[in-house]
C-alpha cells in the first residue's frame, strides 16, 4: 500500500510535466479542445438529469428527490455512482463485441457532433467550413449504434426498438436537413460560426425573424423562417427519441426498446448520449435560427464569455421545452410518426424553401 | 403467411420471410399484471393474439369451500379484484344474504353504496391513469393516483385498511363510518369534479391521444353481447346496460343518475376511446350518487342484522352486481352446513379479456397495448 502511495506521489510531477509538454504542442491543444465539450456534457448531463426529475415532479404534483443534499441536488451524482457500481451483465446469447461497442458508438456519434458547435465567438472545437453538413452526417452514426445494440442484444423487443429507431431517424433526418437548408440559403454559408456572425446585432437579426435583411424582405421571410424553425424543433424531438416521438424506447410497448438488455454503466452511457443529443440538436437550432452565442440585446452583454452564457441559455431553454413536452404528451404510433414526417413536414418545408428562394432572388 | 423469396442463402436454402412469434408478458410493463400474450407479428402488424392466463391463480373457489364459515370467504373476495375490493365484498355478501333471506338496515345500504361508488372512482382512476401510461403519457397517471389517495384515506379512516378492506360483511359492516367521514367525503366530491375536467384537458381530448385510441379495437355491440362482455366494455359499444339500474340491488333505485354509454364521438362506436370516456364519465356519475347518498344517509346500527351463525338452508343462488369492470356474479351453493358447498365467481375481467383476440387482429403492436389497456383487466380477478 505504502509503495503505491509513494509511486503515485512521485508520478504527480511527472504527469504535470507531461501535461505541460502536451499543452505546448499542437496535439495538446487538440486534446484540450476535445476535452472541453466532454466536460461540458458531463456537467450538463448531471444538471439536466436533476432538472428533468424536478420539472417532471412539479408537473405531476409531487416533489421528487428531497433527501440527498439540499432539495436533492446530489441525487444525480448518487444515481451515477450507483450505476457505476452495478453489475454490468451481458446476456449469454448476446453478440458480445457488438453489444459492448454499441453504447459507445451512440455516444461517439453525438459527441463528435459537438466538435462543430460554436459555444462562443472564441470557442468552436473545429471551425469547419461545412459544419452543418458535418453535424448531420456524423449524428447518423447514432443510428448504427442503436441498430447494433438492438441486434446484439438478441432480444426481439430490442430488435423491434432498433428497427423503429432506424426508420424514425432516417425519415426525420430529411426534414431537419431541409430545415437547415433554409438557414443555409439565407446566410449563404455552411460554417456555423459564419452563420452566427451573420445574425450579430440582437434579436431582430435572428434568422427565425428573417435575419439582418432589408425590412421588406425580412417581413416576407418571417413566416417561412418561423415555420421552418418550428419544424426543425419538432424534427429534432424525433431525432433524439423524445416524447411524442419516443417510439424506439416506448416502454409500454417494447419494454424498454433497444436498451432493454443493458445495465450498469452501458445503460448510463445510452442515457448520457440521449441527454447530450438533446443539447446538440438544441444547440444547432439555436445557432441556426436564434443567433447562437449572440446576445439578444445587440452589443449589451455580448462578448466571448457572455457568448457561452447566451448559447448555453438558449440550448437549455430548448432542453427544458423537450422535458416539458415529454411529461405532457402521449406517444404517436409508428405509422402516424411517418405520416407527420413525410406528409406534413416535408410539403411545408418544400414550400418554405421555394418561397425563401424566390424572396431572396429579388 | 410464409413466403419464399427468389433469393438463396449461402447454404442453398431459399430465403424465407415468416411471422414472428413474440411473448408479451408476463413481465411486460403494459399487460397490467401477469398476463402473457402470445403475439404473432408480421412486422408491426398483429396477426393473432392468444392470451395465456393463470399466473396469479390462487384457488379462490376451492379455498371458499374449506373455510370454517361463510364470513371467512370475504377476505378472499377482497383479493380477487384488488382494485375494487369493496365491490367484490358486496357481491359475495349480497349473495349470502339472499341465500339467508335477511334484510340489512337502510344505513348499511347507504354506506355500502357510498363505499362502492368511492371504490368505483378509485378503480376507474387507475384504469384511466394506467391507460395514459400505455399511451406514453406519464402525468395523468400521477394525477389520478393523487386523487385516488384521497379515497384511500377515506377508506383508511373507516376501516383501517387502504387496499383490502374486509369491510362489507354478511348482514352488515365491520365498522360504522367514523365521525367526520360525511364532511370529508363531501369535500372530496367537491375537490374531485374540477380534477376530472383537468384530466380531460390534459389527456382525453389531446389530439395525439385521440388519434391513438379512436377507431382502434372496435368492438361492435353484437360481438360484445355474444362474448358476454359487461361493464364499460359493453357500454362503450353503445349498449345501455348497467346492473345498478337494470337489476337493482342496494338502494341504487333511489338516486338520480345516468348510465353512460359510448357514442362514437371521436371515431367508430365501440373503439378504445369510447371505452375510455365511459369510465371518465362514470366517475362523474359516481360522484353524483355519492353526493345524494351522503345527503340522505339515515341513522341506525350497522351491525344489528349481523347473523349470529350463518347456516343457510340447502339451496343455491346466483347474484350479480356491477363492479367497475362489469358484471360480477357469485354462484353459491349451500348444503345446509356452515361452509359453502361451492362458490363460483363469474369474473368480469376474465370474460372481457376473452374478446381481446377477436378485436385486436390486424392492428399494430402499439394498438394492441391500447386495446389491452382499454379492456381494463385486473389479473387477480382474471386468474382468481
Amino acid at each position: 500500500m505504502e509503495d503505491i502511495i509513494k509511486n503515485a506521489l512521485e508520478a504527480i510531477p511527472v504527469l504535470g510535466h507531461s501535461l505541460a509538454n502536451l499543452l505546448g504542442t499542437p496535439p495538446g491543444v487538440y486534446v484540450v479542445m476535445a476535452a472541453l465539450p466532454l466536460v461540458f456534457i458531463l456537467l450538463y448531463a448531471l444538471v439536466t438529469l436533476y432538472m428533468e426529475m424536478k420539472v417532471s415532479a412539479h408537473i405531476q404534483d409531487r416533489l421528487a428527490y428531497m433527501y440527498t443534499g439540499w432539495h436533492g441536488v446530489l441525487q444525480p451524482v448518487a444515481d451515477i455512482l450507483k450505476l457505476i457500481q452495478k453489475e454490468d451483465t451481458i446476456p449469454a446469447a448476446a453478440d458480445k463485441p457488438l453489444f459492448i461497442l454499441a453504447p459507445y458508438l451512440v455516444f461517439i456519434g453525438t459527441y463528435a457532433g459537438f466538435a462543430a458547435i460554436p459555444f462562443s465567438s472564441m470557442y468552436v472545437g473545429s471551425d469547419l467550413n461545412i459544419g452543418v453538413l458535418y453535424i448531420i452526417a456524423v449524428s447518423s452514426i447514432v443510428v448504427v449504434g442503436i441498430l447494433m445494440s438492438g441486434w446484439a442484444s438478441n432480444n426481439k423487443w430490442s430488435l423491434f426498438g432498433a428497427m423503429r429507431s432506424a426508420a424514425q431517424l432516417v425519415s426525420y433526418e430529411i426534414p431537419s436537413a431541409l430545415a437547415i437548408l433554409v438557414a443555409v440559403m439565407i446566410t449563404g454559408s455552411m460554417n456555423l460560426q459564419e452563420i452566427n456572425h451573420f445574425q450579430d446585432g440582437g434579436i431582430q437579426n435572428w434568422l427565425a425573424f428573417g435575419g439582418p435583411l432589408p425590412i421588406a424582405k425580412k417581413l416576407l421571410l418571417m413566416p417561412f423562417t418561423l415555420t421552418t424553425f418550428f419544424i426543425l424543433f419538432v424534427a429534432s424531438l424525433a431525432e433524439v427519441n423524445r416524447t411524442p416521438f419516443d417510439l424506439p424506447e416506448a416502454e409500454s410497448e417494447l419494454v424498454q426498446g433497444f436498451n432493454t438488455e443493458y445495465s450498469g454503466m452501458k445503460f448510463a452511457i445510452f442515457y448520457m448520449a440521449e441527454y447530450a443529443n438533446m443539447f446538440l440538436v438544441s444547440g444547432v437550432a439555436a445557432t441556426l435560427f436564434l443567433g447562437g452565442w449572440g446576445s439578444p440585446f445587440g452589443s449589451f452583454m455580448s462578448g466571448p464569455v457572455w457568448g457561452v452564457f447566451w448559447f448555453v441559455l438558449k440550448g437549455m431553454f430548448f432542453v427544458f421545452l423537450q422535458v416539458w413536452l415529454r411529461w405532457t404528451l402521449p406517444r404517436l404510433r409508428v405509422d402516424q410518426l411517418m405520416y407527420v414526417s413525410w406528409k406534413v413536414m416535408m410539403p411545408f418545408l418544400f414550400v418554405c424553401i421555394l418561397a425563401v428562394g424566390m424572396i431572396l432572388s429579388f | 403467411m410464409i413466403d419464399t423469396l427468389p433469393i438463396k442463402t449461402s447454404t442453398g436454402r431459399p430465403l424465407r420471410k415468416e411471422e414472428m412469434v413474440i411473448n408479451m408478458g408476463p413481465q411486460h410493463p403494459s399487460t397490467h399484471g401477469v398476463l402473457r400474450l402470445e403475439v404473432v407479428l408480421d412486422g408491426e402488424i398483429v396477426v393473432d393474439v392468444i392470451p395465456h392466463m393463470g399466473y396469479l391463480h390462487r384457488c379462490f373457489e376451492k379455498h371458499s369451500e374449506h373455510m370454517t364459515n361463510y364470513q371467512q370467504v370475504i377476505p378472499y373476495a377482497d383479493r380477487m379484484d384488488y382494485l375494487a375490493s369493496m365491490n367484490n365484498d358486496w357481491g359475495y355478501a349480497l349473495a349470502v344474504e339472499r341465500l339467508l333471506k335477511i334484510e340489512v338496515p337502510p344505513r348499511v345500504e347507504y354506506i355500502r353504496v357510498i363505499m362502492a361508488e368511492l371504490q368505483r372512482i378509485a378503480s376507474h382512476l387507475i384504469a384511466v391513469g394506467t391507460y395514459g401510461i400505455d399511451m406514453g403519457a406519464f402525468t395523468p397517471f400521477l394525477w389520478c393516483f393523487r386523487d385516488r389517495e384521497r379515497i384511500l384515506d377515506l377508506f383508511e379512516m373507516t376501516c383501517g385498511a387502504r387496499l383490502l378492506y374486509n369491510y362489507i360483511w354478511v348482514g352488515g359492516l365491520s365498522h360504522d363510518i367514523p365521525p367526520g367521514f360525511v364532511d370529508k367525503a363531501k369535500a372530496f366530491c367537491k375537490y374531485f369534479l374540477p380534477n376530472i375536467k383537468e384530466l380531460n384537458d390534459l389527456l382525453t381530448y389531446n389530439t395525439i391521444f385521440v388519434k391513438r385510441t379512436a377507431d382502434i379495437g372496435v368492438l361492435p355491440a353484437d360481438v360484445a353481447i355474444n362474448y358476454a362482455c359487461s361493464g364499460p366494455m359493453l357500454r362503450g359499444s353503445g349498449v345501455s346496460f348497467d346492473l345498478r339500474r337494470d337489476d337493482p340491488y342496494g338502494v341504487y333505485d333511489k338516486f338520480e343518475w345516468n348510465v353512460e354509454v359510448g357514442k362514437g364521438e371521436m371515431g367508430t362506436l365501440g373503439d378504445c376511446w369510447d371505452r375510455y370516456i365511459v369510465r371518465v364519465r362514470e366517475m362523474e356519475q359516481s360522484v353524483k350518487i355519492i353526493e345524494q347518498a351522503l345527503a340522505a344517509i339515515p341513522e341506525g346500527d350497522v351491525q344489528s342484522a349481523l347473523p349470529k351463525r350463518i347456516r343457510p338452508d340447502a339451496g343455491e343462488i346466483y347474484v350479480r352486481t356491477e363492479t367497475p369492470r362489469g358484471e360480477l356474479g357469485f354462484y353459491v351453493i349451500s348444503d345446509g352446513s356452515a361452509t359453502p358447498y361451492r362458490v363460483k365467481a363469474r369474473a368480469p375481467a376474465f370474460v372481457n379479456l376473452s374478446v381481446m383476440s377477436e378485436i385486436s387482429r390486424g392492428c399494430m403492436i402499439a394498438d394492441l397495448v391500447a386495446i389491452v389497456g382499454s379492456v381494463d383487466i385486473v389479473l387477480g380477478e382474471v386468474d382468481r
